[in-house]
């Protein structure tokens, strides 16, 4: 190895070399952009959106995917028949890939066409027509050899071992997109394979939905493992393919909200060349399936899916026409407004945060630990920036959710359930004593707003002002509503026979039992809370804090007392949040989604005529009637509906919030120069902390030198 | 030598079964497979027959260890724990239960880690190796004092504090780097010089201490005092003989290490973005998904035993008074 001679000392000739090798690196970086960018040089001047995700989607199948995380991606890939108007509030369907709104057709039991209202209906037909000339992303499974036949179906075995990547499938192809791929889409519902988490419920409406499950069942059972399986040559008589562009939808009686369905990434079309393609021997082993290289005809494709560092959406070249809806500035404008939106992984809050403020994401949430640095809450309780953000000239919107958190009773529990008098004071009482207006304040900055009932804000069936309060809980002081006052619930604490908070009869004192998630340190203070309200009525609260699967196998067993619930919203119907309370979705017994168990026959019964009501009048009476029931009821201590913060630097445009759409990134905009100035402004990097570093080395190496120097003339001298 | 290496790969058989057997053990006293499951299906709309149809897909509609329905061989043979172990020795660790293939995976992931892992042993060996040394040659002098301070208030100091710490100075407050993410190729450079220097600082306290401890102890020593009466230098003394034979026992710590550099850093790299072995074993346990944290945990151990193995090969060549037999 070649030495230097630096002082006394020898040493490797490489040190210097990379030493002076990574300064020079640093200094060429830091001249061709901020040197604390992590992305390439001459990248953010470009029309590309920056995000981040923290969990990988699991799932990127349309026919498997259910989470929001995952949806940011498919959402923008996929495109279902229908999709929420970007900007029309409240929010309302239109069409996506087809020429118009399905068009509906009532039918009795031998097909014949009924009035809406006859009493002979037996099924819904929907039928929709495509837009001819869409066309797919370019993708492996169209390429075709000059013969006509897929290039890569069969794919030998030689020919896959040099292929790791999927870009590295050379040849691509595209073609229209057909109304078979929609009917082909809603079979693999039904391939007990897919395991999409839609089929139960669909096959409740869907025409011979689980007749078909059955019978690709038995041909999988028959098949090796992963292989191809045409389920298009079952007979289903819910999906008919009428022409190239035309496909009918059969479902069981009347459900209106069959529609919104058809916007959500479940009815998505899926060529079956891609599942030809995907399901042949060594795909999945190299990860090429479905579930990980989605196919579609979205605004962008994903080209790059490293979901342990970066997931990246580029613009489809063949997307058809879409335009920015009318109404704003960018109206008229072609979709998508970016090239690329690349989403980086950032599984920490700090990181992000820190790299959101000095602009190398676009867009960033508000957790906890950031709260009091980008919000400051005004006098009159509205959320304002703080000037640390407004001198970034970062943008604030807010919204809620259409989500809702509650406290639900087990309305099976002998104690708290039922609904005779007692039962039903103990709840009423239960729900005054918890001051939900405290917890949003203390534990979510505010990020939340107190529930009147079941129904979230912005959903159709709420009601504003006075007429939406929950008169149990609340009253009305002329200008908002206010908690009443703890005396009337020690009132009807005492009513219900528990005076003082014990029983009359017994004297024992009243103890119930709260089940949640929430466990650890973190939680500690939170429950503390829930000690402090029932303590209020001199009710001793036991919390039993459990995993994600303890619990839910309690809640379906029903062996629980009080507990955290909570629901998103699939679409923006009352429907969606009041079958939560409807009798037989009660989850003991019937394992449904009405975790309370609660189960009044008036209500049921209004449920049931609301469910098949269009909005209006009519429809916004009986909710009313069935929101008064349970408010009355009170099988859930209504928490609280949790209000979104975004904020997003200058540069981002059209973000609005959207809380339905699923394909919102088309509409984006950014300004990428502007962006790149203020990253160079904000990330000018600070150099004497290195000067002092060698300073301070220096310091410490000294005194070493010299003790050693004069230990040496000791020993001389001596 | 060959016979000591033969029998030591025989030894790690029983121990590579117990060890499988226990984290089976472990995991399904914990989960059950419809708890794993309910976790991967979500908690929206899911049905029984849901649960069952995963669980069937997945294989875990077996019994764990005994299938009573079975005759035969197949009673133990038709069992959970032996259709998911048993690969393991053939290093075919499947398919975790989102469907990717862990083995891929895990030939991915290991790079970035080890991009981590060296650089932070080998710059902090050579960092602590000299402080240590220094401070053993100044021993009982002032400099000594405020460096052995300097190393326990150091210690003291939790690890996640440095890495918040060193993301707040170097990446935040004085822009020199990103503050997390990775890149693939040459481009890793700048991803990596900030999570090094953190490991590095985080490592100082309680390495020096070790070190210099054990070249005080040698230095005490008889051979150290004729060397000195011989007339050899200090510095000659404390790099020749004291370094080389304080070796033994750094090279303990040292060699039984580098085949887990692969595993990398649960919170280095969950903090700094880096995709390595690391951040998957803990999103794994978090996702419940028993493929991956079987495979992980076995590949530990074997990675351990090798790195036991190596260390017993290196007491050979740095003391020639070792024979392995």
């Amino acid at each position: 190895m070649r030495l230097l001679r630096v002082a006394q000392f020898d040493i490797p000739a490489f040190i210097p070399v990379v030493f002076l090798g990574g300064l020079l690196s640093l200094l060429l970086t830091a001249c061709s952009g901020p040197a604390n960018s992590p992305y390439p040089p001459g990248q953010v001047e470009q029309s590309i959106l920056y995000s981040a995700f923290s969990v990988r989607p699991k799932h990127l199948d349309p026919a498997r995917a259910y989470a929001e995380n995952e949806y940011t991606f498919i959402g923008n890939i996929y495109e279902p028949a229908l999709q929420y108007h970007f900007l029309k509030r409240p929010y309302e369907l239109e069409p996506l890939t087809t020429e118009s709104m399905p068009r509906i057709r009532y039918l009795d039991q031998a097909g014949r066409e009924v009035p809406v209202t006859h009493p002979a209906l037996s099924f819904t037909e929907y039928e929709l027509r495509l837009r001819p000339g869409i066309r797919y992303q370019p993708h492996p499974a169209f390429a075709k050899r000059p013969d006509g036949t897929p290039r890569y179906v069969p794919i030998l075995a030689n020919e896959l071992a040099t292929i790791d990547r999927f870009d590295q499938f050379n040849e691509t192809s595209t073609r229209e997109l057909v109304a078979a791929d929609y009917a082909f889409q809603i079979r693999r519902l039904a391939d007990p394979r897919v395991q999409s988490p839609l089929f139960g419920l669909m096959a409740e409406y869907i025409v011979g939905l689980k007749t078909l499950a059955n019978e690709i069942a038995a041909d999988v059972k028959k098949s090796p493992k992963e292989a191809f399986i045409d389920i298009s040559r079952f007979d289903f008589p819910g999906v008919t393919v009428v022409d190239q562009y035309t496909w009918r939808i059969r479902i069981h009686g009347k459900y209106p909200q069959f529609q919104y369905w058809l916007a959500m990434p479940f009815f998505s079309p899926m060529p079956i060349e891609a599942e030809r393609f995907y399901r042949q021997p060594g795909m999945a082993d190299k990860n090429f399936t479905l579930d990980w290289q989605p196919v579609g005809t979205g605004a962008f494709y994903l080209a790059e899916n490293d979901p342990n560092r970066v997931m990246r959406m580029v613009r489809n070249p063949n997307y058809h026409d879409d335009f920015f809806p009318s109404g704003h500035p960018d109206a008229g404008k072609r979709l998508p407004m970016v090239d690329q939106v690349i989403y980086s992984l950032e599984k920490e809050n700090v990181p992000y945060w820190g790299k959101f403020l000095q602009g190398y994401y676009d867009a960033s949430g508000v957790s906890s630990d950031s709260f009091d640095q980008a919000i400051r809450v005004g006098a009159d309780g509205q959320p304002d920036l703080t000037p640390e953000m407004r001198q970034r000239n970062i943008q604030l919107s807010t919204s809620i959710r259409a989500s809702n958190w509650y406290m639900g009773f087990n309305m099976l529990d002998p104690v708290v359930g039922g609904l005779s008098d007692r039962g039903k004071k103990l709840r009423q009482a239960i729900s005054i004593a918890l001051d939900i207006e405290e917890k949003i304040s203390i534990f979510l900055n505010g990020r939340g707003v107190p529930a009147q009932g079941p129904l979230p804000p912005g959903i159709f069936g709420v009601r504003e002002g006075q007429s939406g309060i929950n008169p149990v809980v609340y009253t009305w002081d002329g200008q908002q509503p206010r908690r009443r006052p703890i005396s009337e619930a020690k009132q009807l604490l005492a009513e219900a026979g528990y005076p003082g908070g014990r029983d009359a009869k017994t004297g024992e004192s009243l103890t119930l039992y709260f089940d949640t998630m929430d466990s650890g340190p973190e939680a500690k203070s939170r429950l503390d809370w829930y000690r402090k309200q029932f303590a209020k009525l001199s009710i001793q609260l036991v919390v039993r804090s459990t995993d994600f699967n303890r619990f839910q196998d309690k809640i379906s067993k029903g062996s629980v007392q009080m507990f955290e619930w909570g629901w998103n919203a699939d679409y923006p119907d009352p429907e969606n949040f009041l079958f939560l309370l409807y009798g037989p979705n009660k989850k003991v017994g019937n394992n449904g989604e009405n975790a309370s168990n609660y189960e009044n026959p008036a209500f049921d019964r209004l449920f049931e005529r609301m469910k098949e009501m269009e909005n209006g009048p009519e429809r916004q009476a009986v909710i009313d009637q069935m929101v008064r029931i349970v408010q009355d009821d009170a099988p859930w201590g209504f928490g609280y509906n949790p209000k979104s913060f975004a904020l997003r630097h200058s540069w981002v445009k059209n973000a609005e919030p959207n809380l339905m759409a699923n394909n919102q990134l088309k509409y984006r905009r950014v300004e990428g120069t502007a962006r790149a100035a203020y990253q160079a402004k904000w990330n000018q990097p600070v150099w004497w902390p290195v000067v002092l570093t060698l300073i301070l080395l220096g310091a410490m190496i000294w005194p070493a030198v010299a003790a050693y120097r004069n230990k040496l003339k000791a020993t001389a001298h001596a | 030598m060959l016979n000591y290496l033969i029998r030591r790969l025989l030894y790690a058989v029983p121990i590579l079964l117990g060890v499988n057997l226990l984290t089976f053990a472990l995991f399904f006293m914990v989960n059950t497979p419809d708890d794993m499951a309910r976790i991967h299906l979500g908690a929206k709309r899911v049905t029984t027959e849901a649960i069952e149809t995963w669980k069937a897909e997945h294989g875990y509609d077996r019994p764990l260890f005994v299938n009573t329905q079975a005759s035969g061989i197949e009673v133990i043979s038709d069992t959970l724990f032996v259709d998911k172990s048993l690969k393991l020795f053939a290093f075919d660790f499947g398919a975790a239960d989102d469907g990717r293939d862990i083995a891929r995976e895990i030939s991915q992931r290991m790079w970035p880690s080890l991009a981590i892992a060296l650089p932070t042993l080998m710059v902090g060996l050579l960092c602590y190796l000299s402080f240590a040394l220094l401070l053993a040659f100044f021993r009982g002098t002032s400099l000594d004092t405020g460096g052995v301070i300097l190393c326990v208030a150091l210690m003291s100091i939790s690890g996640l504090f440095y890495v918040i710490g060193g993301q707040y100075l170097m990446g935040k407050l004085w822009h020199w780097f990103p503050l997390s993410g990775w890149q693939t190729g040459w481009e890793s450079w700048k991803f990596l010089v900030m999570p090094v220097v953190v490991g590095l600082i985080a490592g100082i306290g309680d390495s020096t201490r070790f070190y210099r401890a054990l070249f005080l102890e040698e230095m005490g020593k008889d051979y150290v005092r004729t060397a000195r009466a011989k007339g050899l230098s200090d510095l000659r003394v404390l790099f020749r003989h004291v370094l080389g034979n304080a070796m033994i026992p750094i090279l303990t710590g040292v060699v039984v290490v580098i085949p887990r550099l692969f595993l990398g850093s649960l919170i280095i790299e969950s903090f700094f973005g880096i995709p390595g072995l690391g951040s998957y074993t803990i999103d794994a346990i978090q996702a419940q998904d028993f493929a991956i944290v079987r495979s992980m945990v076995f590949l530990g151990s074997v990675l351990y035993i090798i790195g036991l193995v190596l260390t017993d090969l290196s007491y050979t060549w740095v003391d020639p008074r070792v024979r392995l037999e």
